[in-house]
């Protein structure tokens, strides 16, 4: 319920909401959590192992307990703290991991099961027997595993990636934060504050100290107004800094519009930072931990800093009759704001004997203990044990503190541990965890308000010595409440029954010890075993704890016991705002060639290779299946002339008075005499002696060539190229530069190839001017390009160059005159089957293994020079007769099946691994045959050509009888390429 | 991780590809013995601390660098390009 005149909400501005099907009223500066204890409501959720009614328990992202679905359809998200989401118009939310209602909730029967379900059940009860894992064990679990559920729709929400630099980055925007982001501002560097929240001030909005003459939430928003006034401050509220990663980058989520309903028309939900910073202050506070005792996780129960916070900063008092219970001074505010602002304070009750209460005016018990809870829905009471004896006081709301726990999380990303500090019983980081990064305030171990300002003071200094800045000469700072931190260690009250360390999780007292009892005594076993920390807060609340009793268990010292590791993202990350902008289309990057739109109108279905897209084949009225358009394609080329777009090819321009000696070097055969004028095949290896690419490349002038490679390799072939000129001989005079997007080029194929190209250029061309393996510059309709009489197809062949932007009126061009000419377009898998016949390779041979030897080019492998490869490709092993190579394929019978992947075997031999002497790698109908071919590899296959194997494929159950021959099938003499 | 281009400046990592150590750079004669070219292509130390390593600016200049990177800290301690440190090389011997 509201609390009158509390609270820096804004209560001009209601804002209605929904929870579980009913609407709530708030006001502007609500969070889901806030409003609804507001409205009396402390049910919130069911916890993931026992379905236990839960409420709130902190006011923060640490949240483990109030966890809800927002949202509805396909841009519902589960898994939302309601002390994180902001309440705006219109909100939907709902209660999960319960059913059918959160009231009344059928699994909540796991709690009665509860003796047999504790630390290790999963591993001990799913055992055996062994085929009940994929059929009972695996479904049931998975059923009833996972908290809040996805839509199963396409997330219709954007989502952004952004970038920002920074001199200074300061994570936490308290009272340390904001001095440091202050004095480093003044100093003139470049500075981000990034706050998780909405409202920048941390504590200082759930306090009601005093900060100077104004209250800690004016002071903050006055601080606030000063830095966003200046140009070098970049402020970042709803951003959470999610991790520290090497060289001074951080992630950061912000929640741009999960405040608003705004969604959809380019507004993104969130978006995922990457900040380059040069230092960076880590002021991200502290997080209160609770106090083990038997059924401390009823609704209603929570820190005493939350129960704070919901007062001062919502002006809600989250009971009528609270009590607080704690082992340190802090606790003591608690009772004492709330009895100020005119609740009831049933009672202080503080586990030290000797603390010392000021300003008391409610009930104090000291040496005392809170041992139970009643109520089930909501805290209806609580049992304290005193010197006396138990006692039951009628209560619905009880604030805990078992004292603060740094957030020391960033300093763990880079494998950092913290350090114990008995004083204050709690991990601080240990200096020098991340490079570059000072550590003030709170997650220092520094606590009172005016001791934090003046460290964040500190800590800006530091960095700016660090960032070679003078630091203003001096800062001044605010009176600010400066009374010591004084607690004693109280992890979990003595007794029977469940007490609970790990809220989110269902990880109590007894499991720990169980586990310490069944040997899983390092901290990570133990962890593994009972999954305490391994829910989505990571154990903010519950960890140090968690490990205090392990230590206690096994007679050690916490230092000893040592701490799990933090690990990115201190707060969960929806991928899809990690992924930004990789949804679907934006999942990688597409290439068009030129011809693209023309092709796609021509109804060809489009081929990723690799980022290119490409057309598969062409169809045509009439025909039903792709085979009769290849084949028709096929006809094309064989007998009249087809086009293809050869653009996807890579193509290196090499320049320099030692461009043919880098060839020759990457190169196994010459190209140093190849003469100006000319094209030349060639095959490059990697140094270890593998085939690593082929292709063609031309001379166009002494001192220039342009190399084309495979489509798939051009890439790794460019960077091959630099390697070899900037690492191996940086004396040569010679620079590659990649010309792939530059040019469009087209493939002329078949016997009207000439003719084709006689109706078109600007000079007609015959076989002596341009014979097989010639190239040069050509005009074509007044544009300067080139033509290269090469084939892929054996027949007689050209490639017509063209600068790109005349790329698609060539395309048209070439196409409608080889209409004309009863030819037309052909795809991938006519050009595919044309290089089968002929024998020619892709990286379906060249795939990685392959040798010069195992393709039968071992004589290209110049014995006049070096080259890459060279020395390794003459390895015994690698020139072994009995290797796997090169051969054709055809079936004994005409309607015999190959396929690809295959494996090859003797006649006679069983079709088993052991026996495997090769395997098919590329297989297609001839039209030209009249049957099946394909090229394969096979032990000793050059010698023994005309025997008869048998192919078998177990996966797709074929089995047939192929004979070995020559790989070239057609034309072996070449005539057509020639003619 | 950020890496100092000495061609571009300190760009974010994904900008550069990476290869491995730097001993790619010392490409034994052709006439070698086998077990220096099997030093060359297989034989790679695995230090904890400092070590020395081929990156590409690939999505920048196109500069191929030797960085000196520590495996356990990632700090990196240096970087030039593989070209002036293949000059030096060839000085030196
Ligand atoms: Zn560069």
């Amino acid at each position: 319920m509201r609390v009158a005149g509390k609270g820096v909400i804004d209560r001009s501005k209601a804002v209605s909401f929904s929870f579980d099907g009913r609407r709530y009223s708030g006001f502007a500066g609500d969070t889901v959590a806030s409003a609804l204890l507001a409205n009396g409501v402390s049910l919130m959720g069911r916890s993931f192992k026992y379905h236990r009614p839960r409420g709130v328990l902190s006011a923060g992202s640490e949240e483990p307990n109030a966890l809800i679905t927002t949202g509805t359809g396909a841009g519902q998200e589960p898994n939302v703290r309601a002390t994180v989401q902001e309440i705006y118009e219109g909100l939907v939310t709902r209660s999960q991991n319960a059913w059918p209602s959160l009231d009344f909730d059928v699994m909540a029967v796991n709690d009665l099961a509860a003796p047999f379900l504790g630390a290790g059940f999963y591993y001990k009860t799913f055992m055996w027997p062994k085929r009940f894992w994929e059929a009972v064990y695996e479904p049931v679990i998975r059923k009833a595993a996972g908290l809040g559920a996805l839509s199963g729709q396409n997330n219709p929400d954007t989502y952004e990636r952004a970038y920002a630099f920074c001199d200074l980055l300061v994570i936490g925007a308290g009272p340390a934060g904001l001095m440091a982001a202050l004095t480093a501002a003044r100093a003139g560097a470049d500075v981000i504050l990034a706050d998780e929240d909405s409202l920048m001030g941390g504590r200082l909005n759930a306090e009601s100290g005093a900060v100077g003459h104004q209250s800690g939430a004016v002071w903050a928003a006055g601080i606030v107004a000063q830095l966003s006034a200046m140009d070098n401050v970049r402020l970042m509220s709803r951003t959470t800094v999610t991790g520290a990663y090497d060289g001074g980058m951080y992630g950061a989520l912000e929640r741009v519009n999960q405040h608003t309903g705004i969604r959809g028309a380019g507004a993104p939900l969130e978006a995922f930072w990457r900040i380059s910073a040069r230092h960076s202050i880590l002021a991200a506070g502290a997080l209160e931990r609770p106090i083990a005792f038997r059924n401390n996780d009823r609704p209603g129960i929570m820190t005493a800093g939350a129960v704070r916070a919901y007062l001062n900063r919502w002006g809600v008092a989250p009971g009528k009759r609270v009590a607080v219970f704690g082992n340190n001074d802090d606790a003591h505010r608690t009772a004492r704001d709330l009895a100020a602002a005119g609740v009831h304070v049933v009672a202080l009750i503080d586990s030290r004997p000797d603390a010392v209460i000021e300003g008391a005016t409610f009930p104090v018990f000291k040496g005392a203990q809170v041992c139970n809870s009643g109520g089930r829905k909501a805290l209806e009471s609580i049992t304290i044990r005193t010197d006396s004896g138990e006692e039951a006081l009628q209560v619905d709301c009880l604030a805990m503190s078992g004292g603060w726990n740094p957030t020391v999380h960033l300093t763990c990303h880079m494998n950092g541990r913290p350090s114990w500090r008995e004083d204050i019983q709690a991990f601080v980081p240990t200096p020098g965890s991340i490079p570059d990064m000072t550590v003030a305030g709170a997650c220092n171990g520094v606590f009172s308000t005016r001791a934090c300002l003046s460290d964040g003071v500190e800590a800006a200094r530091t960095a700016l010595g660090a960032l070679g800045r003078k630091a203003p000469a001096e800062m001044a700072l605010p009176e600010a409440e400066d009374t010591p931190y004084a607690l004693s260690p109280l992890w979990a009250v003595a007794g029977a029954g469940r007490a609970w360390l790990d809220f989110q999780n269902d990880v109590s007292v007894k499991d720990i010890k169980q586990a310490a009892a069944e040997n899983f005594s390092s901290v990570e076993h133990m962890k593994r075993y009972t999954t305490q920390g391994m829910a989505t807060d990571q154990g903010k609340n519950s960890n140090v704890a968690a490990l205090a009793i392990l230590a206690d268990a096994t007679g050690r010292g916490i230092p000893q016991t040592g701490t799990t590791t933090f690990r990115p993202p201190y707060a969960p990350v929806a991928i899809a705002a990690m992924g930004a902008g990789a949804q679907g289309h934006g999942f990688a990057p597409e290439r068009h060639t030129t011809s693209h739109k023309r092709s796609v109108a021509m109804g060809a279905p489009m081929i990723e290779a690799g980022l290119w897209y490409r057309p598969s084949y062409f169809p045509k009225a009439g025909e039903t299946t792709w085979q009769q358009s290849c084949d028709r394609e096929v006809g094309y080329v064989r007998k009249a002339v087809g086009i293809c777009d050869v653009s996807t090819l890579g193509k290196i321009d090499i320049q320099g008075p030692d461009a043919a000696r880098l060839l020759d070097f990457v190169y196994t055969n010459m190209f140093s005499t190849l003469p100006v004028g000319r094209v030349r095949y060639g095959v490059m290896l990697r140094e270890d002696g593998t085939v690593m690419d082929d292709g063609t490349t031309a001379r166009l002038g002494a001192e220039h060539f342009v190399m084309t490679t495979t489509t798939a390799a051009a890439g790794n072939v460019m960077r091959h190229l630099e390697f070899v000129c900037q690492a191996l001989h940086p004396e040569w005079e010679v620079s590659c530069t990649s010309v792939t997007e530059q040019w469009a080029q087209f493939a002329v194929a078949g016997p009207m190839a000439r003719a084709l190209l006689n109706g078109m250029l600007d000079k007609p061309i015959d076989n002596e001017s341009w014979p097989f393996m010639a190239c040069g510059d050509v005009q074509l309709g007044g544009v300067a390009g080139r033509l290269f009489r090469i084939s892929f197809s054996g027949e007689h062949a050209y490639e017509i160059a063209v600068p790109s932007r005349y790329g698609a009126a060539a395309f048209d061009a070439l196409l409608g005159r080889a209409e004309q000419m009863g030819g037309g377009a052909y795809g991938m898998e006519a050009l595919n089957v044309l290089r089968i016949e002929k024998g020619f390779i892709t990286h379906a041979e060249i795939e990685g293994r392959a040798t010069a030897f195992d393709i039968g080019m071992a004589r290209m492998i110049s014995a006049k020079k070096d080259c890459i490869g060279k020395t390794m490709a003459a390895r015994p092993g690698l020139v072994d007769a009995l290797r796997p190579q090169l051969v054709g394929l055809k079936p004994v019978e005409p309607g015999g099946r190959l396929t690809a992947g295959a494996h090859l075997f003797e006649r006679e031999a069983p079709a088993i691994r052991e026996n495997s002497k090769g395997h098919v790698s590329s297989v297609c109908y001839s039209p030209e045959l009249g049957m099946m071919i394909g090229l394969g590899f096979f032990a000793a296959g050059p010698a023994r050509h005309a025997e008869v194997i048998r192919l078998v494929d177990h996966l797709r159950k074929v089995e047939t009888e192929v004979e070995i021959c020559h790989p070239v099938f057609l034309d072996p003499q070449g005539e057509r390429a020639r003619g | 991780m950020r890496i100092e281009c000495p061609m571009c400046g300190s760009r974010d990592r994904r900008e550069f590809y990476y290869q491995g150590a730097a001993v790619m750079l010392a490409r034994p004669d052709p006439q070698a013995h086998e077990a220096d070219w099997e030093a060359y292509l297989h034989l790679r130390e695995n230090p904890a601390g400092p070590t020395r390593e081929l990156w590409q600016h690939d999505g920048g200049c196109g500069a191929w660098l030797v960085v000196t990177r520590d495996t356990v800290s990632h700090q990196i301690s240096d970087t030039q390009l593989a070209a002036d440190v293949k000059r030096a090389m060839g000085k030196a011997s």
